[in-house]
């Protein structure tokens, strides 16, 4: 796997060996059940693997964006939907690291470190599409109490969760787009499923609609306004770490086109089989989307923490959730061109239905066309040079 | 082996010399082996003896001499097949 580039680190390593071992072997599975990798995020809670992005001064590891984002793309060459779950994970992580610094929530990150706690999302909600800084629901206070209701029509892994980061209104009086960003946990959170997940890819992260019903101290409110955590976290370590995604997805795919055209070549060495050229076209393309992912992720590691996010950086951003998530769909299909029938085939080593349909999930989570119309209205006014 | 070996060589190898009259220890590059008949030797070998050369052993050195190739494919079929 060194020519799909794999940077060596410790907690890598062990997320490759539970991506070949475990989650790997488990795929085929969870895609078709449409059931929760009950196993690989198991065996990733007793590798620590849940504490990356935890700082060491609460017990966590401290990881790098890049050494998080390693361990994504380890389970992602083999599960794309366990691989999104533990990106959804460390995203909330790195939120409340970064944001949460209160002794409540100093103290729970410690939780996730001892209890591997598998934290999920509610930032969508009805009523308001996909926008995520609108919300519509609000923290009500009571004294040092607050509360909260939401009708989020997206929680990945939600039944799973042990706790969940929810987006609401400061106050019932501020405005939709006056955010905060809350931890919901139990014995204050109720989940009530309201509808089904029944989708074409990315089956296994298990992401109905829920009715969020919260309580809890205003500690667990966090401090920030989630304006800047949007900006300076959420947003640009959710496009890395989806980015992650899709790479070890992309990776997948062409190490089983490799693979196929490798056998061609040994049947008759000396014949370049037909799908040597394609495959190699196919690597270009791949060699573009791991150095777009990849130096996303050295960029943001190398980023003061707090420095203020300039337009330029959302420009990027945004460029490089829309760039990687148009190559995976490419790169996969091209892979699927080389295998021909044995990658159209089900229960084949080179079977890539299951790719093509992940793949097709990337564009769409966060659609392509409003990350491209917010860049749209940004590059009317920004004037640096790219 | 070293039989199964030879043959590669004669079918794939493309040498300007005959195969049989080359020493364990030939060096197969100096002998003629070009760049692009070793990879088709690679891959004849790997067809031969059911086997795939790991990233390590896709070096120049593996397929050097008769005697390289002998311990990289001996190295491989006893440590079953690597993927």
């Amino acid at each position: 796997m060194t020519a799909l580039g794999v940077a060596p680190s410790d907690l890598a390593q062990r997320a490759r060996r539970i991506g070949e071992g475990i989650a790997g072997p488990a795929a085929d599975d969870v895609d078709r059940q449409a059931r929760f990798p009950t196993e690989t995020i198991g065996a990733l809670k007793s590798e620590g693997i849940l504490g990356a992005l935890v700082p060491p001064e609460l017990g966590g590891w401290g990881s790098s964006l890049t050494e998080a984002g390693d361990t994504v793309f380890a389970i992602g060459l083999h599960c794309a939907s366990s691989a999104m779950i533990l990106a959804m994970h460390h995203l909330q992580v790195a939120c409340l690291a970064r944001h949460g610094r209160n002794h409540l929530l100093r103290d729970f990150q410690r939780d996730v470190v001892e209890r591997q706690l598998l934290l999920a999302s509610a930032t969508t909600e009805a009523g308001v599409g996909g926008k995520l800084r609108t919300s519509l629901c609000a923290v009500e206070r009571d004294g040092d109490l607050v509360s909260l209701t939401k009708q989020a029509p997206v929680i990945s892994y939600g039944a799973q969760a042990d706790a969940v980061l929810a987006t609401a209104r400061r106050t019932a009086e501020s405005p939709p787009s006056d955010q905060v960003l809350v931890l919901c946990r139990p014995p204050g959170l109720v989940l009530e499923q309201m509808s089904e997940w029944d989708t074409l890819g990315f089956r296994g992260t298990c992401s109905p609609g829920f009715m969020l019903e919260a309580k809890g101290p205003a500690d667990q409110v966090l401090s920030d306004p989630f304006a800047d955590i949007a900006a300076q976290t959420m947003l640009p370590v959710s496009h890395i770490l989806w980015g992650h995604v899709w790479l070890g997805l992309a990776a997948s795919a062409l190490a089983r086109a490799r693979s196929y055209v490798q056998g061609e070549a040994r049947k008759q060495p000396g014949v370049a089989p037909p799908g040597a050229l394609r495959l190699a076209e196919a690597m270009t393309l791949y060699q573009q989307m791991a150095s777009l992912v990849h130096g996303a992720a050295e960029r943001y590691d190398q980023r003061p923490a707090g420095e203020p996010v300039g337009m330029g950086d959302s420009v990027a951003l945004n460029s490089l959730k829309v760039g990687a998530s148009s190559l995976v769909i490419d790169i996969v299909s091209r892979s699927l061109a080389i295998c021909g029938m044995a990658g159209y085939r089900e229960g084949s080593p080179y079977s890539l239905g299951r790719h093509l349909r992940d793949a097709h999930g990337a564009a769409l989570m966060v659609n392509n066309d409003r990350i491209l119309g917010d860049n749209a209205q940004m590059l009317l006014v920004y004037k640096e040079h790219p | 082996m070293d039989d199964e070996i030879r043959r590669v060589l004669r079918d794939h190898g493309k040498l300007p010399c005959e195969v049989e009259g080359l020493d364990d220890d030939a060096d197969l590059f100096q002998a003629g082996l070009t760049s692009h008949a070793s990879v088709n030797v690679m891959l004849a070998l790997e067809e031969a003896f059911d086997v795939e050369f790991p990233e390590p052993m896709l070096r120049k050195a593996t397929f050097e001499s008769i005697g390289a190739m002998r311990r990289a494919l001996s190295a491989l079929t006893t440590a079953g097949v690597p993927s």
